[in-house]
């Protein structure tokens, strides 16, 4: 009963503060490796990996969410995430992936945004976890830039 | 029963069947008597209504039928081909070709009975029929009322069974049987009665049929071997024979045969009067010429039975599999894989590693020649004959002309060049555009043609040919040539540039406006062309493949549009560069040279930064710049320029340091990243680093 109201996230971090990511989306979880910049692309794309043959891109989070950029360390992971089930996947880089929890939907804190703010419309809401409050990332809204796929 | 399993393979071939239909019905019109075509028609338009009726679809079944009524009447020479009457053939086909549409979007014919070209296929048919027996009525009237008689007077001892006394003989049947008799062989009737219990009665009259023919030559069966074949017939049949042998070694054979009942034969015999008439033909044609015999005596086969010229014109059948073109696409990246593991595998082997042994540098060596010709391999199935895409245009311009009013031909070479089938899918479109464009406003009136001291009939012309690791198609036209005034004219008049800038345009400049959207010169929209909605389209397809197009042009002497599309779109030769600290690569087919250039050899002309290459002032572009790289320290003392051409135009593309020519594998970096469109796509190199390839021509 609990697989119908619950939900299973992955915890990463940046700047010491923890995001969720649904599960449904993640394909893989894989080392930092060697990026190949692309000129003239969105600034939060890094460049593009080789994942087994295939082009993926790759952005980093820490410039998405408009957080200060550092120096990445050997914790530091790519999620490869699909935005939507047939779709390309798109790597993700966070300072640190710590585990996987399980949140019951009473545990999440649905929150209200303002519709022009995109940096709001890049949570779904609140998780409650132990003592810790989890932003749960809106993985769609992150990928997608509207301008361009437009 | 359950027939949707055929639907694809129904589709397929009626589509090429339609196709022949085509082409055939327009070797018709300039050739009437062309027997083998007609023949070849027939058997099209026979085996399209057997298979329409067969998966069911009626309205099909009955305007095919329609059509082969009146194919039939041209092949029995009852009839003859006009104009009109290919122009009702010609709408027949394409209400044929609607109906299949609606079959392969809607998996039903449609409701459209096509009343109309039914109406006046029966009209041409009434009529032609009628035209042809007042014709005959004179001698051969007579002849016919006297045909079976005389002959029947002779053999009426044993008539009730020898039923091919009944059957009716055509003129060119006759004219066969007294011509066999000039030569010294027997024209020999039989009538083969087949055992009532027999289950495969087609299969039988095949056995015996085969049998007698080892001894001579049939030429007339009653049913029609068609028929025979189709088990259309009772258990009796007749064959007529031309052999030496008698009629009761013949019949004797036959009888051998299982099943059969029995079988009679005796001679056949004509009418004096026909012996008479036919061989004072004969011998009038012997006169007239001593080759025209032999094509004769073919025609005479073709002419005669259908199962009998079905043997010889036929082609071979070609050996082939259809295979859905996804699996190819998975095979494809397959190969892709493959080449990227091969080029990991050549990077290891290059890197000097001393405890690699020659013979590993000899697997490698062997494995990068396998995997080549693994990938040409793969890649030859994919490629289509442009072919299936020309074909339909000459029908077209038939079309065209008797629209437009103006008398044109089209010629057309290298149909058999080879393209890649996603490629193959798309072209069609810009190049009727192109050709529709060469028909109206490419091509004067007739009557201004005559003027100009031009042959009254223009002239299109479709080539295609392989050049390099681009496929080339021209489509040209002896018509007016463009009118660069006029479209600086109406440029100016349109807002697009001003009359300075005019000025300054040469004739190719000018020429690019018309690929600008929604211009157009024609003085009047018309059906065909005008709407400047045409080239614009076309060269954004072109593009869309990966191909480009060019336009040259001579007032009064004719236009030329040149489409450029790459061979494959996956694999590509390129050179491998670095530019700043960053690999990329640069497609190898618009690359000219690479040249060491002195910095101080680069001129700045009004901002633009050019190079005097022997003769030739050569623009250069800082890669680095436009890519954003790092600069190094301090500026070389020469620069590295690997010039590439676009058409016409050159331009040098400075880059740090070349690696080498490498086969890569494109791949796409997708739809979220924005993308520049000197970024092309990027490829997987050997030691698993990512490289971008770069589109320089989008830079020239």
């Amino acid at each position: 009963m609990a697989a119908l109201d619950s939900k299973q996230y992955i915890i990463a971090y940046l700047n010491n503060q923890p995001f969720g990511i649904d599960i449904k989306y993640i394909d893989n979880i894989i080392v930092l490796q060697s990026i190949t910049r692309v000129p003239k692309a969105q600034s939060y794309f890094k460049g593009v990996i080789n994942l087994r043959g295939e082009i993926v891109p790759v952005m980093s989070l820490r410039n998405r969410l408009e957080l200060p950029e550092v120096e990445y360390t050997p914790k530091a992971r790519i999620i490869i995430v699909r935005p939507e089930l047939q779709s390309a996947p798109v790597g993700i880089i966070v300072d640190e992936v710590k585990e996987v929890i399980t949140l019951e939907s009473s545990a999440i804190e649905k929150m209200n945004y303002d519709e022009s703010d995109i940096k709001g419309s890049f949570s779904i809401g609140v998780g409650k976890y132990g003592s810790e409050l989890i932003n749960l990332l809106n993985i769609p809204v992150v990928i997608v830039d509207k301008e361009v796929v437009s | 029963m359950d027939v949707s399993q055929y639907l694809e393979i129904f589709i397929e071939e009626a589509k090429e069947h339609l196709q022949n239909l085509n082409e055939h019905l327009l070797v018709l019109e300039r050739e009437p008597e062309n027997e083998n075509t007609i023949n070849e028609i027939f058997r099209a338009a026979h085996s399209l209504k057997g298979m329409s009726g067969t998966m069911g679809y009626k309205r099909m079944q009955h305007l095919t039928h329609d059509m082969e009524n009146v194919f039939s009447e041209i092949r029995n020479g009852k009839m003859k081909v006009s104009s009109n009457l290919v122009d009702v053939l010609f709408k027949g086909l394409d209400a044929l070709e609607a109906y299949l549409t609606n079959i392969q979007t809607e998996a039903n014919e449609g409701e459209d009975d096509n009343e109309d070209i039914i109406t006046a296929l029966n009209d041409i048919l009434n009529a032609g029929l009628g035209i042809v027996s007042e014709q005959g009525s004179g001698a051969s009237a007579a002849v016919q009322a006297a045909e079976i008689k005389p002959v029947a007077a002779e053999a009426k001892s044993d008539h009730g069974k020898m039923k091919f006394l009944d059957v009716k003989i055509e003129e060119h049947e006759k004219k066969a049987m007294v011509k066999a008799g000039t030569v010294g062989l027997n024209v020999v009737g039989l009538t083969v009665y087949i055992q009532e219990y027999c289950v495969l009665k087609g299969a039988r009259a095949f056995m015996v049929n085969r049998a007698l023919e080892e001894f001579g030559e049939i030429i007339k069966l009653n049913p029609s071997a068609q028929d025979l074949e189709d088990e259309k017939y009772d258990f009796e049949y007749s064959a007529f024979m031309i052999t030496k042998e008698t009629p009761d070694k013949l019949a004797k054979l036959a009888a051998n045969v299982s099943e059969v009942k029995e079988v009679v034969a005796d001679y056949y015999k004509l009418s004096e009067d026909d012996v008479v008439a036919f061989s004072k033909q004969i011998n009038q044609e012997e006169v007239k010429a001593v080759q025209v015999q032999a094509s004769e005596a073919v025609s005479l086969k073709s002419g005669s039975v259908a199962a009998a010229a079905k043997q010889p014109v036929k082609p071979v059948a070609n050996r082939s599999v259809r295979v859905d073109i996804e699996k190819l696409d998975v095979l494809m990246n397959l190969v892709s894989e493959l080449i990227i593991a091969k080029n990991g595998l050549v990077s290891i082997s290059d890197s000097n590693d001393t405890t690699l042994d020659n013979s590993f540098h000899e697997q490698i060596e062997y494995l990068e020649r396998v995997t080549t010709n693994l990938h040409e391999s793969v890649m030859k199935t994919r490629m289509v004959p442009i072919e299936s895409v020309v074909n339909r245009f000459p029908r077209m311009i038939r079309d065209l002309s008797k629209k437009l009013d103006k008398e044109m031909e089209l010629y057309m070479t290298g149909e058999e060049t080879e393209l890649d089938r996603t490629v193959i899918d798309e072209i069609g479109d810009p190049l009727m555009h192109l050709l529709r464009n060469a028909a109206d406003h490419g091509l004067e009136s007739n009557a201004e043609r005559a003027k100009k001291g031009k042959n009254p009939v223009g002239s299109i012309y479709l080539d295609a040919y392989q050049d390099g690791n681009n496929v080339v198609i021209e489509v040209r036209d002896d018509g007016a040539g463009i009118n660069t005034e006029r479209i600086k004219l109406k440029a100016i008049e349109k807002g697009k540039i001003s009359e300075e800038q005019a000025a300054r345009m040469t004739d190719k400049d000018i020429i690019d406006i018309l690929f600008q959207p929604s211009f157009s010169t024609a003085e009047t929209v018309t059906d065909v062309s005008g709407r400047g909605v045409g080239l614009d389209v076309v060269k954004t397809k072109i593009e869309a493949l990966g191909g480009e197009i060019e336009a040259k042009t001579k007032l009064d002497e004719g236009s030329n549009f040149i489409i450029r599309l790459p061979l494959t779109l996956a694999i590509i030769q390129a050179l491998m560069v670095i530019i700043g600290d960053e690999k990329y690569a640069l497609p190898l087919g618009s690359i000219q040279t690479v040249e060491d250039i002195l910095s101080t050899e680069v001129k700045d002309i009004q901002g633009k930064e050019v190079i005097n290459l022997r003769g030739n002032v050569v623009p250069i572009v800082r890669l680095s710049k436009i890519l954003g790289c790092k600069k190094p320290e301090k500026e070389p003392e020469e620069l590295l320029v690997v010039i590439v051409k676009k058409g016409e135009r050159l331009a040098g593309m400075v880059v740090d340091e070349l690696i080498g020519q490498q086969e890569i594998v494109i791949k796409s970096i997708g739809k979220y990243i924005k993308n520049h469109k000197i970024i092309s796509g990027a490829t997987i190199l050997g030691n698993g680093e990512v490289a971008l390839i770069l589109d320089v021509n989008s830079l020239v």
